[in-house]
């Protein structure tokens, strides 16, 4: 018996009852059309969060002070600690350092006032960051040496102050009241789920330990964080390992007793990547769960079907069907059911996942669904596993009907 | 014994209904030549059926031994049963039991696809066709067919793997007389013409006069052997 003429057999047999094949079908449309647009919309989220760590640099390792709780004795990080891992004979794994402090700052020009995050940084910090500007300059190592009064201002800044972001090259704000000179605004960046990248001002570090440290009291040269870029991806955990030498030996801390904290953006990629693979089984595992319930409306039919067609099995096995035939056309039958409706699932996901990523243009968000070809064999693997493993249990028993009985059935 | 297509010896059979047993058959013996055309009569309940379904090895006999056309039936399995139906025996029904979906020619191939054939099928069955009055009429599904020509259909699905016998229960049950005369017509004609032995299920009297010899049975056992016309009070 050859497989076209099973299957043109078992089209027959679906074709000669269209609305139930339909309805069965949908089932398995459904469950495929979910399975294929929740692992899409997993994939692509997936895909624009990494996307946008990435975008910050994944070689990059940001040092705080403070360590475990029961650390008591801080030495805070300062100019010292970011020279000795900028040395490239002490830290041969770093490439650039760029020490920053960080405050709350109001902004104010004419009357308007607002209040935002202060970044004091040195020229260095732009390569670190990826800092790219939409208009004028970043700060400079001379700006930097001679505690320039000058600032660059976020996009959402600029939005708020002057509503715009070109032509403010030249123009005066004031922070905490002082005239700051703006000389470049930053591209927007965009919100990524950890708040606005855009709502800050940059000055250079020097100013703002001239000019803001004795409101924050402590040290002069005390810095809140150290941002290090290793010289490749590759090289961060060895970057690392050399940043905590160097600071072990600098602050003199006991084993095991850090009083800072190292952090390397890779760690927020994986814990992105894991939030996001969960989120994709999460999503697959509920899209699964109706494709199942698709396969037992499969088997329901099926095994009505059987009960049905009795007399037709009792038929066949009277003109010499055995057992493995009447097996394998049932058995093409639902596996028939479930492949056509897997197809159309695929399609139908397509669509979900396409229409979905119209959506989430529309709104804003930079976001694309990704239906993979893995996707795609995925479900369609299911589904003909669905349509074989529900179809069996219908098949076998119309294949151990007895032919006197199933003949003399009404 | 050579010349004997069909030969039952002391065939039983035995059903369980619920506490109940009841003896469908009770021991019969029977021969029937090859070309030979026969009748099996009885009332309802005489154990016609049974007898039938064990003639087509549709079901097993509880005891008792029966050789087709030189196979031992009683020895073989499941798989073995269907393929000796497939070659052996040639089913005509009282319902006709055509497979509605497809056409008279699907129908009439059915037997030659379990046989594993595949080449010259379609070529074969509307040949058969043909033979039994239907050759205009292959690409009908049966719904678009009368009651005679249904039967037609069905007596040709049963030849087209050339059986050594053909079993007709109440072939003309379901017609009406002048239709039913025709396939009774039709059955006789393939019997001498092609020398396929033939056993008609009947409680019809009329339809027992064509054949060469009635089996009569009551109560699982044969009551009367006799030839059409001769019949014993």
């Amino acid at each position: 018996m050859f497989l076209a003429q099973n299957l043109l057999e078992a089209l027959e047999s679906l074709t000669s009852n269209k609305l139930r094949s339909g309805l069965t079908m949908l089932g398995i449309v459904i469950g495929v059309a979910a399975v294929i647009a929740m692992l899409s919309v997993g994939q692509g989220a997936s895909a624009s969060i990494t996307g946008a760590i990435n975008e910050i640099g994944t070689n990059l390792i940001f040092v705080t002070s403070g360590g475990q709780e029961d650390v008591t004795v801080t030495r805070p990080l300062t100019m010292g600690d970011a020279r000795a891992i900028a040395d490239p004979l002490q830290a041969p794994s770093v490439l650039l350092v760029a020490p920053m402090i960080q405050s709350r700052v109001d902004v104010a020009v004419g009357g308007e006032s607002n209040s935002t995050q202060l970044q004091a940084v040195t020229a260095d910090y732009q390569q670190v960051r990826n800092v790219t500007l939409s208009d004028g300059e970043f700060i400079n190592d001379d700006q930097v040496l001679g505690r320039a009064s000058v600032v660059v201002l976020g996009s959402d800044v600029a939005e708020k102050l002057f509503g715009t972001t070109v032509g403010l090259v030249g123009e005066t704000v004031r922070l905490q009241g002082q005239p700051f000179r703006i000389i470049g605004v930053e591209e927007s960046k965009g919100g990524s789920g950890f708040g606005s990248q855009d709502d800050h001002v940059t000055i250079p570090l020097t100013t703002a330990q001239a000019r803001f440290t004795a409101q924050r009291g402590g040290a002069p040269d005390q810095l809140d964080m150290i941002l290090a870029q290793a010289v490749t991806t590759e090289a961060v955990p060895q970057a690392v390992t050399e940043i905590e030498e160097i600071l072990r030996a600098r602050h003199r801390v006991q084993v095991g007793k850090d009083d800072f904290t190292t952090f390397k953006q890779q760690d927020i990629l994986q814990t992105a990547a894991q939030i996001t693979g969960v989120l994709t089984i999460f999503l697959g595992g509920i899209a699964a769960i109706s494709l199942l319930v698709g396969g037992i409306g499969i088997m329901n039919i099926m095994l009505v079907s059987v009960t049905e067609r009795t007399r037709e099995i009792g038929l066949r096995k009277a003109l010499g069907a055995r057992r493995r035939d009447i097996l394998i056309q049932f058995l093409t039958e639902s596996a028939t059911l479930s492949l056509a409706g897997g197809t159309i699932g695929i399609l139908l996901g397509w669509f979900l996942a396409w229409t979905i990523g119209q959506i989430a243009t529309a709104t804003g968000n930079d976001f694309t669904p990704v239906v993979g070809i893995d996707s795609i064999l995925l479900a369609t693997i299911f589904s003909a596993a669905v349509g074989l493993f529900f179809g069996i249990y219908p098949a076998s028993r119309a294949a151990s009907l007895q032919p006197v009985e199933a003949l003399r059935y009404e | 014994m050579s010349d004997c297509v069909i030969c039952l010896e002391e065939i039983t059979k035995t059903y369980r209904m619920g506490e109940v047993e009841v003896n469908a058959l009770a021991g019969v013996s029977l021969r029937i030549r090859r070309g030979e055309a026969v009748a099996i009569m009885g009332p309802s309940g005489s154990g016609k059926s049974t007898l039938m379904n064990i003639l087509g090895c549709l079901d097993r006999p509880t005891s008792g031994r029966y050789e087709l056309d030189g196979e031992k039936v009683e020895t073989l399995n499941d798989d073995a049963l269907a393929a000796i139906r497939n070659r052996k025996v040639g089913f005509v029904f009282q319902s006709f039991n055509l497979l509605g979906r497809t056409t008279a020619l699907a129908n009439v191939e059915l037997p030659l696809r379990y046989a594993g054939q595949t080449k010259g099928r379609r070529e074969r069955a509307a040949l058969m066709l043909q033979s039994v009055g239907l050759g205009d009429r292959i690409r009908h599904r049966p719904t678009e067919l009368s009651g005679g020509q249904q039967q037609r259909v069905a007596i040709a699905r049963a030849l087209v793997n050339e059986p050594a016998m053909v079993l007709a229960d109440e072939p003309t049950g379901n017609l009406d007389s002048r239709s039913g005369a025709e396939i009774l017509q039709l059955l006789m004609q393939l019997n001498r013409e092609r020398g396929t032995t033939l056993i008609v299920v009947t409680h019809d009297s009329s339809v027992a006069a064509n054949t060469q010899r009635v089996i009569r049975l009551r109560d699982g056992l044969i009551e009367a052997e006799y030839v059409p016309g001769s019949e014993p009070a």
